[in-house]
C-alpha cells in the first residue's frame, strides 16, 4: 500500500478533527504508567508512551458489557444489547496488533460473535512502530511480534520531524484523505523507513533462549514439569496476569436486576482461569483446583493451546503480566526454565 | 441488528414433575412449535431471566420429541434452585442445542452397554430411549444404572420397563438401602447393594463387538472404567459424556477447557482413547 507523510505539527489538528465524529481512545498518562482511554483533550495523547496497564482489548472486550436487557415477570422478555460506538483507536503498538488478530479469530470462528464483531467493525486502528523497547519486561522481538503486516487501517513510524504513515486499508486511507493533511511520500522518505526498520533492531534484545516456534512442543512435554510446582507455592490466584493480558478473552456472564425485581441486564465481564471457582461445577467439583495447575493452564493457552486451535502462539511478548505479578512470576522465565530442563 | 448467539429464546415448562426429592423433570416448548432438533448427549444453556445460565443435558431422545424436549434437573446450585420453584406455565430462556452427541451410527450393528451412576442416567437416556425406538439396528442393550439410594433412582417407572424387557438387560444396584424408603412399594424394583461396578460381574459382553457409554460423578468414571476395560472394550469404543461450568456453550468463555479441548463445542461426549492422557479430564 501507499505511504503517506504527515507533519508532526498536523497531528493534533487531525486528532481534534476525530473526535467530532468519533471516539477516539489513545495511550494517556495515568500516575506514572500509561492508559488506553477515551480522549477528551488532544494534549493528553502520548504517542511517545511505554506500554499501557491493559491492553487495548478492552475497546472490543470491554471489562463489564451488557448483552441483553430483560422483562422479569409473567412473560419474560429478552432483547439484545449491542454496545457499539464508532471508535479510532490512536497509538497500537504491534505486539497489542498480533493480539487482536488473535481476539478476531477467538470470536469470528465457529460461533461468530456480533458484540465483538461489531466494535471491531466499527474502530478504525492507528497504529504506531515502536523503535526502542518499552522496558526490560517485553520480548516481542523473541514471539516476532517487533513488526506487524496487518491488523491496522494507518499505521505511523516516527521519522523526526514527520510521521511515515502506511496506508493499510481503504477505509484508512479514507479517513487521512477527509480528516488529515498528509502528503505523497517522497522516494528518500521510504528508503529513511526502511532504514528505521531495519536498524531497529538492534535495540531490542532476544530474550527467549530459543525459537517461540518450539513452544507448542515443548509444552506438550511440560506438562508433569516442577516448574508448576514452584508456580503452587508462588501464586497468589490474584488472576491480574489475564487481566493485563492481550490474549486473554475469557468472560464470566451475570444478571443483575433492579430491586423491584421487574427488569435487568445480562452482563458479560472478564473473568480469569486463576480464580479458584473458574472451573468448579455447581456440585463442588473444582477441575483444576490448584494454583500451579492453574499457572501450567495459563502457560498452555499461551503457548501451545491456542496454537492449535487458531495457528497464532497466544503471548504475544508484550510483558504486561510479568510487570503486574506481585509474586513476580514471569512467562519468560518460565519458558526459559522448562526449555532449558527438557532440552 | 446483528443476531446474538447469547440471545436465548423463551420457553414455555409446559409440565413439570417431580422424580425424586432432589430432582425434577421439566417438560419444555419452544415458541411456535419449533423443533429443538438436538441429538442425544447434547445440551441447552437453560436461562431463569435475573438469575443466571447454566448448561443442562437434555434426556429426552430424539424419537420422542415432537415440537417439545424434557430437562432432569437435580436442585443443585442457584439457577437449578430457581428452576425447581418454577410451575407450569412460566417461562425459561434456552439456547441451544449445543455441543457432540453420543454417534449414534457409529453404534448401530454392535452391542450397546450403558453405565449410569445417579444423575448421569439423565444424558444416557436421551441415548437409550432412542436406540430402544430403533431397537432392530442394534444388538444387545444392556443398562447398568445405579444410585446412592434406591429412593434416589432416576426414572423408575423406565427402568421398571427395562427390567421386564426381553431384549434390554437391565441391572439396577444402589449403594445402600434407605430405611423408610416408601416409594411405591408395590413398585419395588429389584437391585443389587452396592456401588455400581458391583454389576459388572454380572454381565458378559462381546469385547470386540461393545460399545460401552458411561456417565456419572467423577469418582465414578475410574472405577467404571477399569470395569470396561477389564471386560476387554477396546478404548476407542468407549465414550464418557463430562460436565463442566460454562458460560457461553459456544467455545468462548474458557470456563469448560479440559486441557486443549472444550467440553462445550468438542464434547460434551468424548471417546475415552481421546481424552484418556487428559489429567484434567476426570
Amino acid at each position: 500500500m501507499s505511504l503517506k507523510i504527515l507533519d508532526k505539527d498536523a497531528v493534533a489538528p487531525l486528532v481534534e478533527a476525530l473526535m467530532a465524529d468519533y471516539r477516539v481512545v489513545g495511550p494517556q498518562a495515568k500516575g506514572t504508567k500509561f492508559v488506553f482511554d477515551p480522549l477528551t483533550d488532544v494534549a493528553d495523547l502520548r504517542l511517545d508512551y511505554d506500554t499501557t496497564i491493559l491492553p487495548p482489548k478492552k475497546v472490543f472486550q470491554p471489562q463489564r458489557e451488557r448483552l441483553a436487557t430483560f422483562a422479569m415477570g409473567e412473560n419474560p422478555e429478552v432483547e439484545t444489547v449491542i454496545e457499539v460506538e464508532p471508535t479510532v483507536l490512536l497509538g497500537m503498538h504491534t505486539c497489542d496488533l498480533h493480539a487482536l488478530n488473535l481476539l478476531d479469530k477467538a470470536f469470528t470462528e465457529d460461533y461468530p460473535d456480533a458484540h465483538y464483531l461489531s466494535r471491531r467493525d466499527q474502530t478504525l486502528i492507528v497504529s504506531l512502530e515502536c523503535l526502542e523497547p518499552c522496558d526490560d519486561e517485553s520480548f516481542c522481538r523473541s514471539m516476532g511480534t517487533l513488526t506487524a503486516e496487518d491488523g491496522s487501517d494507518l499505521h505511523l513510524t516516527d521519522m523526526g520531524e514527520v510521521y511515515a504513515v502506511d496506508i493499510g486499508t481503504e477505509a484508512g486511507e479514507q479517513l487521512l484523505v477527509k480528516y488529515g493533511d498528509a502528503r505523497d511520500a517522497a522516494d528518500d522518505h521510504a528508503s529513511q523507513k526502511d532504514e528505521l526498520q531495519a536498524s531497529k533492531l538492534k535495540h531490542f534484545a532476544d530474550r527467549l533462549n530459543f525459537d517461540a516456534d518450539e513452544l507448542p512442543s515443548l509444552l506438550g512435554d511440560a506438562y508433569d514439569h516442577e516448574h508448576w510446582d514452584e508456580l503452587e507455592e508462588r501464586c497468589f490466584a490474584c488472576g491480574s496476569c489475564t487481566n493485563v493480558c492481550p490474549t486473554c478473552y475469557c468472560f464470566n456472564v451475570v444478571d443483575e436486576v433492579n430491586l423491584a425485581l421487574t427488569e435487568g441486564e445480562r452482563i458479560r465481564h472478564w473473568d480469569s482461569c486463576q480464580l479458584d471457582e473458574f472451573a468448579r461445577v455447581a456440585g463442588g467439583e473444582n477441575f483444576r483446583e490448584g494454583r500451579g495447575a492453574r499457572q501450567r493452564h495459563r502457560f498452555m493457552r499461551k503457548g501451545k493451546y491456542l496454537y492449535e486451535r487458531f495457528g497464532a502462539l497466544g503471548c504475544v511478548g508484550c510483558g504486561r503480566c510479568i510487570r503486574t505479578c506481585p509474586a513476580s512470576i514471569s512467562i519468560l522465565k518460565g519458558f526459559n526454565t522448562i526449555h532449558a530442563s527438557l532440552r | 441488528m446483528a443476531i446474538s448467539i447469547y440471545r436465548p429464546e423463551m420457553a414455555r415448562l409446559a409440565s413439570v414433575e417431580q422424580v425424586t426429592d432432589t430432582e425434577k423433570l421439566f417438560h419444555i416448548e419452544l415458541p411456535d412449535g419449533q423443533e429443538l432438533g438436538h441429538d442425544p448427549g447434547q445440551f441447552v444453556m437453560l436461562s431463569i431471566l435475573g438469575v443466571g445460565e447454566a448448561p443442562i443435558s437434555i434426556t429426552s431422545s430424539p424419537s420422542r420429541c415432537n415440537g417439545d424436549f424434557k430437562l432432569c434437573v437435580r436442585k443443585v446450585g442457584n439457577v437449578t434452585g430457581a428452576l425447581h420453584r418454577m410451575k407450569a406455565g412460566e417461562k425459561v430462556g434456552i439456547r441451544g442445542p449445543f455441543g457432540h452427541g453420543f454417534p449414534i451410527d457409529d453404534m448401530r450393528g454392535k452391542d450397546v452397554l450403558f453405565a449410569g451412576g445417579g444423575l448421569g442416567l439423565v444424558p444416557l437416556r436421551s441415548l437409550i430411549n432412542q436406540v430402544l425406538d430403533e431397537r432392530e439396528d442394534f444388538g444387545r442393550v444392556i443398562v447398568l444404572a445405579g444410585a446412592k439410594r434406591r429412593s434416589e433412582l432416576l426414572f423408575r417407572d423406565e427402568l421398571d420397563e427395562w427390567v421386564n424387557r426381553d431384549d434390554v438387560e437391565c441391572l439396577l444396584s444402589v449403594d445402600c438401602e434407605d430405611e423408610g424408603d416408601e416409594w411405591q412399594p408395590e413398585r419395588r424394583l429389584e437391585c443389587n447393594i452396592g456401588v455400581i461396578t458391583t454389576l459388572f460381574p454380572h454381565i458378559d459382553v462381546d469385547a470386540t463387538n461393545t460399545i460401552a457409554v458411561t456417565c456419572g460423578p467423577p469418582i465414578m468414571y475410574r472405577f467404571v472404567l477399569m470395569e470396561i476395560l477389564d471386560k476387554g472394550i477396546p478404548e476407542s469404543n468407549i465414550y464418557l459424556s463430562l460436565e463442566r461450568r460454562m458460560k457461553c456453550g459456544v467455545g468462548k468463555c474458557g470456563h469448560c477447557q479440559i486441557n486443549s479441548v472444550y467440553c462445550c463445542q468438542d464434547g460434551p461426549v468424548f471417546n475415552y482413547a481421546d481424552i484418556k492422557g487428559f489429567e484434567e479430564a476426570l
